[in-house]
């Protein structure tokens, strides 16, 4: 009350009994300001704009308020509306300019468009369901309370080669009934499992697309239940500042911006971080057959990348492609993107197709993208991770090549390939996959293992458990013939496709799991994991369950019990690759012995010691790293010795000399029945022949060198 | 000695009460921003240093984001003062929406009004 009141925040001007002035271009969206809120929206190709108000859920608008002339300033129309009950007030906008389609010129008054700045979005409160069924203009803005009490929140700041990365799908981690949590497929919900994620051990969450997306803009029906299929994955957005409304509990009362900003707090606290997978290529509003939504209508013309004649490059394989190299665009996703780090305090981002990225306007690949540079080197993402998806649909690959300065880190789906060749026990992989195992320093001479991001599965493709359990992709319930989905899935079945009763069979195919498992947790780089993987989570062989928000792609929680052995054989695995700094290794790994210690950092081995077999004909692999190496040095480590035998026979192993005062400890047996599958770390058993251990075809075993 | 007010602005009633030296305002109908704002010209004034204040929510059967937001504020207003302040009647949708939110934790919200008597240190 003893503050001075700003000069310039009375109402100047009339409309309708409505009192407004000219407002500040920035920040750009919907604002509160003292008395009022500032509306500010650009478009570098339009005449007019006129902003339309709705009461909340209305039919019909409320009020259209045409910005005058002399409010704008440049391309940007900025306007201050006083005393709105902006709790209860949705929000869009009119705009004229020219039509010229074959120019890509859009413009059409008639029509009602959403703010690319919207910080909420209204229309799908409740998944599923539309607010307003047939609305003229669904997807409304809304105003949001951007006040939120962090308290002491800090970002956990985890060296990127100490993450162990979590993919998760929001609604399909709870949405389960066997969830048991209160409201399930919700932010809030997965404050609930936070226990389960701690119990495993990793230390990030990487959220599937959370900006406000259309679930319900597919028209096709799952042929065996009649049912309308959903845009369950989301990579489809609509707005890029709002987080989904549907997959709030209280986004029936737009209060999803403060649940989610909940969520990242607690998750904090448990020292959990963040990435979100972020959809910056194309939006939803598809090719000249979509619907108008929001950016279409807005400034087409600047928004996508058109060809000649004002078609739509399609780049994203989704209709349409952001024209991120426009430097109005580029801005536009720089606000985002600090929007998300400085508002939700998020700790990274992984950027779906990012090779779209890097192209122009033409859709020409950029020799050094200005976007990728600025995103490296903004000042408020610069301690974001920042993990590039380096291709796109458009025949653009870019793995090992992305223009990174020193930031950015990839997908290594070289990593993926040659880890599945080498667990179905494809001949010649094993030079390939000495260099995936050190980090892929072929990839990344220059950057270090923290550059690559290891993964064998994901959420295109299948599941780990599907991984041994199918050869044919099993997508019949996408309603399109089988035809979408990889069909190079380098996976093997392990000699029946699906389930079966077979001991035999269902004994290797954990074996198989658990495997791959070690593959991806005792390799240098950044291990990335997919939601249920820890339990065994199958989607019957779909592949590509973008549309299947059902049991297919749920996590079911039963099978934390009824998969209790793939659980606990994770667990103790991310377990021992935390207690080992050896293996999260920052920089290259050169196989000299750099300390001292007697020891190379790595060495290979065979069947004898010292003696690797990298020929053509090899399944049998084996690598010792020395534990006085690990972190440069200055963390010294045990010794670890890891064997990997893909040949389908039993092999004896020589193991290798240890200084004299230390003996080999069995962490791992991934032919053993538990417990000795995998020990907790610390619990290692000693092993009574200290010469040379015999591997079961198709197994790994996993020793520590320790004084005994 | 106890003094009483009530009043209504918009959909809200506002019943402010003496009991026992603590100040109990109940509400009845919805708080968001236009009645949060009626609530807070008439109960902030009712802060008192050392004050103990309980918010009766038994008859509100919805709060929106301003909504909550106030009632932090005033929270604070209290903590500020050195008072005590207390929720009682909050229902169970009402705190699970706190909950989820981040609201919750900053309250002592009581089961009963006399858990919340004792809770904000009224003399029995």
């Amino acid at each position: 009350m003893n503050e001075l009141a700003r000069i310039d925040s009375h109402a100047t001007h009339e409309y309708r009994g409505w009192k407004l002035r000219p407002g500040r271009p920035l920040p750009f969206g919907a604002t509160r300001v003292p008395g009022g809120i500032n509306f500010s929206i650009f478009s570098q190709h339009a005449t007019a704009c006129t902003l339309v108000l709705f009461e909340k859920r209305g039919a019909e608008p409320l009020v259209e308020i045409p910005f005058p002339d002399e409010f704008r300033i440049g391309n940007v129309y900025a306007m201050v509306i006083f005393d709105l009950d902006f709790e209860n007030i949705e929000y869009g906008y009119r705009f004229k300019g020219p039509w010229d389609p074959e120019r890509g010129q859009l413009f059409d008054p008639e029509r009602i468009v959403l703010d690319p700045y919207a910080k909420a979005i209204s229309g799908r409160d409740v998944w599923g369901v539309p607010t307003i069924p047939d609305a003229i203009f669904p997807h409304r803005g809304r105003i949001v309370f951007d006040d939120f009490d962090w308290e002491n929140d800090r970002p956990p700041q985890i060296p990127v080669e100490d993450l162990v990365i979590y993919e998760m799908h929001v609604r399909g981690f709870t949405r389960h009934p066997s969830s048991g949590v209160r409201y399930p497929g919700t932010f809030a919900a997965i404050r609930e499992k936070i226990p389960h994620l701690l119990e495993l051990g990793v230390n990030c969450v990487e959220l599937m697309p959370i900006c406000e997306f259309d679930e319900l803009e597919i028209q096709r029906v799952n042929p065996d239940t009649g049912q309308r299929l959903e845009n369950y994955w989301g990579y489809s957005s609509i707005g890029f500042f709002a987080p989904k409304a549907g997959f709030a509990m209280t986004g029936r009362f737009g209060m999803q911006v403060d649940e989610l900003k909940t969520l990242i707090k607690y998750l904090h606290k448990n020292k959990i971080e963040v990435i979100l997978d972020v959809v910056l290529n194309h939006t939803g509003e598809g090719d000249e057959n979509g619907p108008t939504i929001s950016y279409r209508g807005v400034d087409n013309r600047t928004y996508y990348m058109l060809t000649p004649d004002g078609r739509y490059f399609n780049f994203s394989g989704c209709g349409n492609t952001l024209n991120c190299n426009n430097p109005i665009v580029r801005n536009h996703v720089l606000d985002c993107l600090r929007y998300w780090a400085a508002e939700y305090h998020i700790d990274g981002f992984r950027f779906d197709l990012a090779s779209i990225l890097g192209r122009d306007k033409h859709g020409a690949p950029l020799e050094n993208p200005p976007l990728i540079e600025a995103l490296a080197y903004d000042p408020i993402l610069a301690r974001c991770k920042l993990i590039a998806e380096a291709w796109d649909a458009g025949g653009l690959y870019q793995v090992g090549q992305f223009s990174d300065h020193e930031r950015w880190a990839e997908w290594n789906d070289r990593f993926r390939d040659t880890v599945r060749r080498y667990l179905r026990g494809e001949a010649g992989q094993v030079l390939e996959m000495t260099r995936r195992i050190c980090g892929s320093p072929d990839l990344y001479p220059w950057r270090g293992p923290t550059a690559s991001i290891n993964f064998i599965t994901a959420h295109d493709g299948y599941t780990l458990a599907d991984l041994v359990s199918y050869e044919q992709k099993h997508n019949w319930h996408n309603a399109e013939e089988n035809r979408d989905g990889h069909g190079h899935n380098l996976s093997w079945n392990c000699g029946h496709e699906g389930p079966t009763d077979d001991p035999e069979i269902n004994a290797l195919r954990r074996r198989q799991m658990k495997n791959a498992i070690c593959m991806l947790l005792l390799s240098q780089g950044v291990p990335m994991m997919v939601m249920g993987d820890e339990v065994g989570r199958t989607q019957r062989g779909n592949n590509n369950a973008y549309c299947q928000d059902n049991e297919i792609s749920w996590m079911d929680w039963s099978m934390r019990e009824s998969n209790r052995e793939i659980f606990d054989f994770f667990r103790r695995c991310i377990g021992f690759r935390r207690a080992h700094p050896a293996l999260r290794s920052e920089g290259h790994l050169t196989g000299t012995d750099r300390v001292g210690s007697g020891f190379p950092d790595i060495s290979w081995h065979g069947l004898g010691a010292w003696q690797p077999d990298h020929s053509d004909g090899s399944r049998t692999m084996a690598f010792m790293l020395c534990g006085q190496h690990a972190k440069m040095g200055r963390e010294p480590d045990e010794m670890i010795y890891v064997v990997m035998n893909m040949h389908w026979d039993e092999h004896v192993f020589e193991l290798p000399g240890l200084p004299p005062e230390m003996a080999w400890y069995s962490f791992a047996n991934t032919a053993a029945a538990p417990p000795n599958d995998a020990r907790d770390p610390g619990d290692e058993q000693l092993l009574a022949n200290q010469r040379d251990i015999r591997v079961i075809g198709r197994s790994v075993v996993v020793l520590v060198g320790r004084p005994g | 000695m106890s003094s009483s007010s009530s009043s209504t602005a918009d959909s809200i009633e506002i019943d402010i009460r003496s009991r026992g030296g603590v100040t109990v305002v109940a509400l009845t109908g919805d708080l968001d921003t236009s009645t949060s704002r009626a609530v807070r010209t008439d109960v902030l004034p009712r802060v008192e240093p050392d004050g103990k204040m309980i918010m009766d929510l038994s008859a509100v059967s919805y709060m929106s984001s301003a909504g909550l937001r106030f009632l932090l504020s005033l929270y604070r207003h209290t903590a500020n003062h050195n008072g005590n302040l207390a929720l009682v009647g909050v229902s169970p949708e009402i705190r699970d929406t706190m909950e989820v939110t981040g609201f919750l934790d900053f309250f002592v919200v009581c089961p009963s009004m006399q858990d919340a008597m004792s809770a904000v240190g009224a003399a029995l």
